[in-house]
């Protein structure tokens, strides 16, 4: 095991601007020892694929609110396997219906975390479920 | 301790006694649940509250009658006794001709007035059609790119007689135009229309960051809003200065409340640098707050707010006129409080969230259906939603007498913090030179973002119950509820649209509209005729800001 700190980006696509529950994680996860590289609001697919690249995160959290993720997330998922980051984890949170769980993990979604979700359990989630780099 | 019993009160030592007679003895058997018991903007709450804590507190100075200064019971002598509250769904989903028939659905079941969801394009004053509306179209409200979309959305509803509500912001003054067209061509008059336009472009940078231009042009246009409803439709909100979405962002109770009125204060500012008659425009601004789970916290917070709202305007502005100093407020129950997790649970959230918005004297209500924290509402849940008002209003009893629990000990001493904590904060940001700097320092955005933590750490350790989540949890829930599905083919159907009436409208005058619109914003001239001009030639909702974004630029949110 490495002593690298796990790195996340927490990015907010599509148009919505609901940052309550992007901003909440990105405190506890720094809170909790991990280097956090927040996008801001409204980032493209590609634009999060870059800063994913650009920052050589562990960890993609994707906060969605809208009912854009059927579109959305495919995409970023995509783009990161092209930019041949094949490891790093795409999380998704926000309000997302019980009948796409499962097509958002078939496309590469490691793990959805709806309302409701603590902190603690995301953490854990990253800790257990990261890479460990060399 | 012999030096403060001389200045205690009879109140006070009534209390005393009372402490160590009974309380003590009784502590000593069976000590409380908890060290400390708070509400859910984490507040200490006090054991019991007596005459010795309303003693500050004035009956005529501070409680007063209802219909008289400062309105901390009402705004209205006779309470709900003359007139109910206005039961007003927040509805908007999918295409123009779905919301529409939502609206006449809503209407016939007993409903009193419309309230527009946008969709997010819509919001950010984009095209359906737009690269940037992909996946978006229709999802979190109705999608209207021109006068053609907003012809189908109120078709066959009359708009002289129905109050309609419209949640947009940033391009509000686009949608206010359309509207305006609309009613004029079912030949509705602009005096007789009625209605609120949401247009809180502030809490947009504080909260809800649906924002297009930067803080200054945008405030112009809402002034230009105000100046022209003023003239021509007296009878609409131009503004409803909303806290909602502050709460929903993470705010307390108390931010909320401090965080809107100072809103409203930025506004009469701006709206009396422009020009305007404080008596004429201030009357017509309304408010919109949330309806969260703490009962007795909402109810301070609603009657607070009237208190505070007549001070301010007396003494900021100098004005006794009546209808000025009446602060009037739509709500709506909490939906960052409804849980995914045993969803019907919402449906009695949401009952006693309505009842406190009733009981602290709400104008019109929104209560939000169980399904909410899933999608948006199918009709059923919508239905019941809407009953849960209904119940409240025929058969609660509660609407019998006018406020109640005015004179009750806690809620008048939270009422009276409530008020302490809003003019606290309002030193703050008066300090910092106004709401709009404030903001642009970050100030009410980092508060809130810090409370939403704080909150967040007290449901983890178990400080704040949600039943169904962090306690009452079932490993087996029982079958999901059926909710909304709303796929791509509403986009294709806006886009078709939105082609159509691009190629059947007179391109001449679009682009005609639109120079005289830039040269209104560039003059510093006020938009509205110029905007009215554009939608009524048909051009979209994207090409009007994309004029404007042309001239004033695009807000870009500073990093903190």
């Amino acid at each position: 095991m490495s002593n690298r700190k796990i790195r996340v980006l927490v990015a907010k696509p599509g148009l919505d601007g609901h940052d309550r529950g992007a901003k909440v994680i990105a405190r506890a996860l720094r809170d909790a020892g991990m280097e956090v590289i927040y996008t801001g609001l409204r980032q493209t697919p590609e634009m999060i694929a870059a800063a994913a690249v650009q920052e050589d995160v562990d960890a993609v959290g994707v906060s969605i609110l809208s009912g854009a993720h059927n579109t959305l997330c495919p995409r970023i998922v995509q783009l990161l396997r092209e930019k041949g980051m094949k490891d790093c984890l795409v999380l998704v949170g926000g309000i997302v219906p019980m009948e796409d769980l499962a097509k958002l993990k078939e496309i590469g979604v490691a793990e959805v975390f709806l309302p409701g979700s603590s902190t603690e359990n995301i953490v854990k989630f990253l800790r257990e479920n990261v890479k460990p780099r060399e | 301790m012999p030096e403060t019993k001389e200045h205690s009160s009879a109140a006070e030592e009534a209390v005393e006694r009372w402490q160590n007679e009974t309380l003590d003895p009784a502590m000593a058997k069976r000590p409380e649940r908890k060290k400390s018991f708070q509400t859910v903007s984490l507040q200490e709450v006090d054991r019991l509250y007596s005459p010795a804590d309303t003693e500050p507190i004035d009956f005529n100075d501070d409680i007063s009658f209802p219909g008289e200064f400062p309105y901390t019971r009402g705004i209205h002598p006779t309470g709900y006794r003359g007139k109910l509250w206005t039961m007003r769904q927040f509805a908007g989903f999918s295409t123009p001709e779905q919301t529409n028939a939502r609206f006449k659905y809503l209407l016939k079941e007993g409903q009193t007035g419309l309230s527009v969801a946008y969709d997010l394009p819509t919001l950010m004053g984009y095209d359906a059609d737009s690269e940037l509306s992909e996946g978006e179209v229709g999802k979190c409200g109705v999608a209207v790119s021109s006068l053609a979309d907003m012809e189908v959305l109120f078709d066959g509803i009359p708009l002289e007689q129905v109050t309609v509500s419209q949640t947009i912001n940033a391009p509000a003054s686009v949608l206010l135009a359309m509207y305006l067209v609309v009613a004029e061509k079912q030949g509705a008059s602009w005096s007789k229309i009625s209605g609120t336009l949401q247009n809180d472009i502030l809490k947009e940078y504080i909260a809800q960051k649906e924002w297009i231009y930067p803080i200054k042009p945008a405030m112009k246009l809402v002034v230009d809003t105000f100046a022209f409803c003023t003239e021509h439709i007296p009878r609409y909100n131009p503004v409803s200065v909303s806290g909602y979405h502050i709460r929903e962002a993470g705010a307390t109770a108390a931010q909320e409340l401090a965080f809107t009125l100072r809103d409203g204060i930025e506004y009469v500012t701006w709206g009396v640098e422009a020009g305007l008659d404080v008596d004429r425009f201030v009357p017509r601004m309304s408010f919109f707050f949330n309806a969260h789970n703490d009962f007795f916290e909402e109810i301070a917070k609603y009657r607070a707010a009237r208190r505070i709202w007549s001070r301010e305007m007396k003494s900021r502005f100098g004005s006794s006129y009546e209808r000025t100093l009446q602060l009037r407020f739509h709500t709506q129950t909490a939906g960052v409080s409804l849980t995914v997790q045993q969803p019907l649970n919402n449906i009695v959230r949401v009952a006693i969230q309505a009842l406190a918005g009733v009981l602290g004297g709400t104008q019109s209500l929104h209560t939000d259906a169980y399904d909410e924290a899933l999608a948006l509402p199918t009709d059923r849940a919508a239905l019941i939603a809407l009953r849960t008002q209904q119940i409240i209003a025929e058969e609660t009893g509660v609407v019998n007498t006018v406020d109640p629990l005015g004179g009750s000990y806690y809620l008048e001493s939270l009422t009276k913090q409530m008020e302490d904590e809003a003019v606290e904060y309002f030193r703050k940001i008066d300090g910092m030179g106004g709401m709009v700097s404030a903001i642009e320092k970050g100030f009410p955005q980092r508060e809130i973002q810090d409370s939403a933590y704080q909150y967040q750490k007290a449901v983890e350790r178990g400080d704040q119950v949600i039943v169904g989540v962090n306690k009452y949890a079932m490993a087996d829930e029982p079958s999901e509820v059926p909710i909304l599905v709303i796929d791509e083919t509403v986009r294709t159907h806006q886009v078709e649209r939105l082609e159509q009436t691009r190629s059947q409208r007179d391109s001449g005058a679009v682009s005609n509209a639109l120079k005289k619109l830039k040269l209104a914003a560039k003059n510093n001239d006020n938009t509205m005729p110029a905007t009215i001009e554009a939608v009524s030639a048909y051009a979209t909702l994207g090409e009007i800001c994309s004029a404007l974004r042309d001239v004033y630029g695009v807000y870009e949110e500073p990093a903190f």
